[in-house]
């Protein structure tokens, strides 16, 4: 009799701790059976095409494998799985454009690459005709971006680290606050507007002339407020012990900041900071207006128009013939190739001062 | 910066705290110490003397200013915005807050521990120690480094545990490692006085047994003040027990009296100090 009962209580506890639960080949049942009812439909009903097909196909596989969760395990268990089913989906709407995005660019890209199109100009070769290539281009743009990171970072780290290490004190709160203003106000100004400013102050006023250096000016205005906030929100997340701890043993403020803090904060600087030149590298408008086109190599930035990958990009596109075209795709795959080479550079830069594991 | 006034002034401190003997060693006195955050007054009126080569404890319930206090005894309280002293503390007879003194100098004399470990975490172990002295731009050779690691890691008990991975990070220790660490690294810069502020707290019985033992034996060359909420712990590694308590809610805290370790928990003065040791609040 007490065996009995116990087997009953073991049961009772198994049963209360187990639950039903679906079999682990049900997902992919319910995938496998929405995707041959969305084919199916696809032939049959107006509803087609790749990406009707899909929506229908993830409708489907949600509806059925919810309802038959709900029977199966319960509410908390089906809930449980939608939500998975969303977060998985979002994560693909996310990734597939970019992938797509990078094959495109590379299956299209590599078609133009040849030792010639990455070292010599347009000089002499006509928009309608293959040949030429971008080495102008590239110079143009390593040494505008490479000037705007030379006065970007430095300018933009310095004045990060004034709002958040001396920001908070008397005496610096309202220059600090009048500073984070004007720094969120050049966030929202736009490149082109940015260019004209360089244009009309630097080129036109100053009688500077149109120069690789003029865009470089534009280019750090734009990258300055990214450096900024990017930089500031790294510093902040340093936590005061760490402060603390180095004032305790005796270090100045100052070496404590260039020591201390920034370090613990470098993978982080650096990441903002690439975001920053990434994005720089990317503008078209304002070097139009400031450095113009050019088809031939002028290394010296301080003297006539310069050329720069987006720039070239810009006008082969609009050129749209097939031979520019190519080099157009050729150009913007060279372009994601400097900045992805730049970021790494400098994330290898950053681990010998950065936050050791 | 080596001619600061808070070393030059009081010369017998510099000094001794780099040899081997430390003739006569430091002694705090505090005079009418109050210390605020804004408005808020944390404690009051406070009047302690701290002796040389002895083990000072600050008891009491949470919130009654222990923390400030140790804090204002080597000016790191004015690190908190808004924060205020008034009053005196007078390191072997010079005011650390006289207008001449520079708290860098006196935070190298009197050093301090935290409640959490601290190192930091871009740096390895070997770095930790020496971040004193890098960071606060004495230059020395590689060869003296190496010394000065040695000696305070042997002076933190952690020597033997550490010797074979000095390249590691810091932050890779456990933590009754990394506090000793955090010790290593407070007496690398050889002050005279270390401050400690509940430094077993975050700490498994093990790591505190070690860190006790580590007190008794810095003892010896140093002027130490504890922060510790733990009575035992108190009974145990100090000469001289000082108790804080707030009297009226709201209001500062104050020091209720001080005396030898041993007097203290058999025959206190005073009824509030009976009453907290006897485990009857706080
Ligand atoms: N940074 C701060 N800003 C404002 N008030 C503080 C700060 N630190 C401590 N206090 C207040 O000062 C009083 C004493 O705090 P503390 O010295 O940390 O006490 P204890 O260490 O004895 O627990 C408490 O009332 C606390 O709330
Ligand atoms: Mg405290």
């Amino acid at each position: 009799m007490s065996r009995v009962e116990t087997y009953a209580t073991a049961a009772l506890v198994e049963d209360a701790l187990r639950g039903q639960r679906l079999p682990g080949w049900a997902a992919p049942a319910a995938a496998g059976l929405a995707v041959m009812t969305a084919l199916l439909l696809a032939v049959a009903t107006p509803v087609d095409g790749v990406a009707g097909t899909a929506v229908v196909a993830v409708l489907l596989f949600v509806g059925l494998q919810t309802a038959w969760s709900v029977r199966v395990e319960g509410r908390r268990h089906a809930v449980d799985r939608l939500a998975t089913t969303a977060v998985h989906a979002a994560f693909l709407a996310a990734v597939l454009p970019l992938l797509s995005v990078l094959v495109t660019l590379i299956a299209k890209g590599i078609r133009a690459m040849s030792g010639e199109f990455l070292t010599t100009s347009m000089r002499g070769v006509s928009p309608t005709s293959a040949g030429g290539g971008l080495y102008h281009a590239l110079i143009g743009t390593l040494e505008q971006v490479g000037i705007a990171v030379l006065l970007a970072i430095p300018l933009g780290v310095l004045a990060a680290i004034y709002l958040v290490e001396y920001g908070q004190h008397a005496g610096h709160r309202g220059f600090a606050r009048a500073v984070g203003f004007v720094v969120d106000v050049m966030t929202g100004v736009p490149s082109v507007v940015v260019g004209l400013f360089v244009y009309t102050a630097l080129v036109l006023t100053l009688g500077l002339g149109r120069s690789g250096l003029a865009a470089s000016v534009a280019l750090t205005i734009l990258m300055l407020p990214m450096v900024v906030r990017s930089c500031e929100e790294m510093l902040r997340v340093v936590p005061d012990e760490l402060r603390e701890a180095s004032y305790a043993l005796g270090v100045p403020r100052w070496r404590t900041i260039v020591r201390v803090v920034v370090p613990t904060a470098m993978g982080g600087i650096v990441t903002g900071a690439m975001l920053a030149v990434a994005r720089a590298a990317g503008e078209t408008a304002p070097l139009l207006l400031t450095t113009f086109l050019s088809k031939s190599v002028n290394a010296d930035p301080t003297n006539g128009p310069q050329a720069a990958l987006p720039t070239f990009l810009w006008d082969q596109i609009a050129s749209s013939t097939p031979a520019s075209v190519d080099r157009a795709w050729g150009a913007a795959l060279v372009l994601v190739l400097v900045v992805t080479a730049l970021y790494l550079t400098a994330r290898i830069l950053a681990r010998t001062t950065g936050v050791k594991r | 910066m080596t001619t600061a006034p808070v070393q030059a002034a009081p010369a017998t401190v510099a000094r001794t705290a780099r040899t081997a003997d430390r003739q006569p060693g430091a002694r705090l006195v505090t005079r009418d110490l109050s210390a605020c955050y804004g408005g808020f007054v944390a404690v009051r009126d406070v009047n302690l003397v701290i002796e040389p080569r002895a083990v000072t404890a600050l008891i009491g319930p949470s919130g009654c200013g222990k923390s400030t206090v140790l804090r204002t005894l080597n000016r790191m309280h004015e690190v908190a915005p808004g924060a205020g002293v008034s009053g005196s503390v007078h390191l072997n007879g010079q005011d650390l807050y006289a207008p001449e003194v520079d708290p860098v100098n006196v935070r190298r004399t009197v050093g301090m521990v935290f409640q959490r470990p601290n190192p930091f975490p871009t740096m390895s172990v070997y770095e930790n120690v020496v971040a004193g002295l890098r960071l606060g731009g004495t230059r020395r050779r590689r060869r003296e480094h190496d010394d000065v690691v040695e000696e305070a890691l042997r002076g933190a008990h952690l020597w033997h545990e550490v010797k074979d991975r000095l390249r590691r990070p810091g932050a890779s220790l456990s933590g009754g490692q990394q506090q000793r660490l955090c010790i290593a690294r407070a007496i690398a810069v050889r002050p005279a006085v270390l401050l400690m502020d509940e430094p077993c707290s975050a700490l498994d019985p093990i790591s505190t047994l070690a860190i006790e033992q580590l007190l008794a034996s810095l003892r010896t060359d140093y002027t130490i003040v504890i922060v510790t909420h733990n009575m035992q712990q108190a009974a145990r590694v100090s000469d001289t027990t000082a108790f804080f308590n707030v009297t009226e809610p709201g209001g500062p805290g104050r020091l209720v009296e001080t005396g030898p370790t041993a007097r203290m928990f058999t025959a206190p003065a005073d009824p509030a100090t009976a009453d907290y040791l006897g485990g009857r609040f706080g």
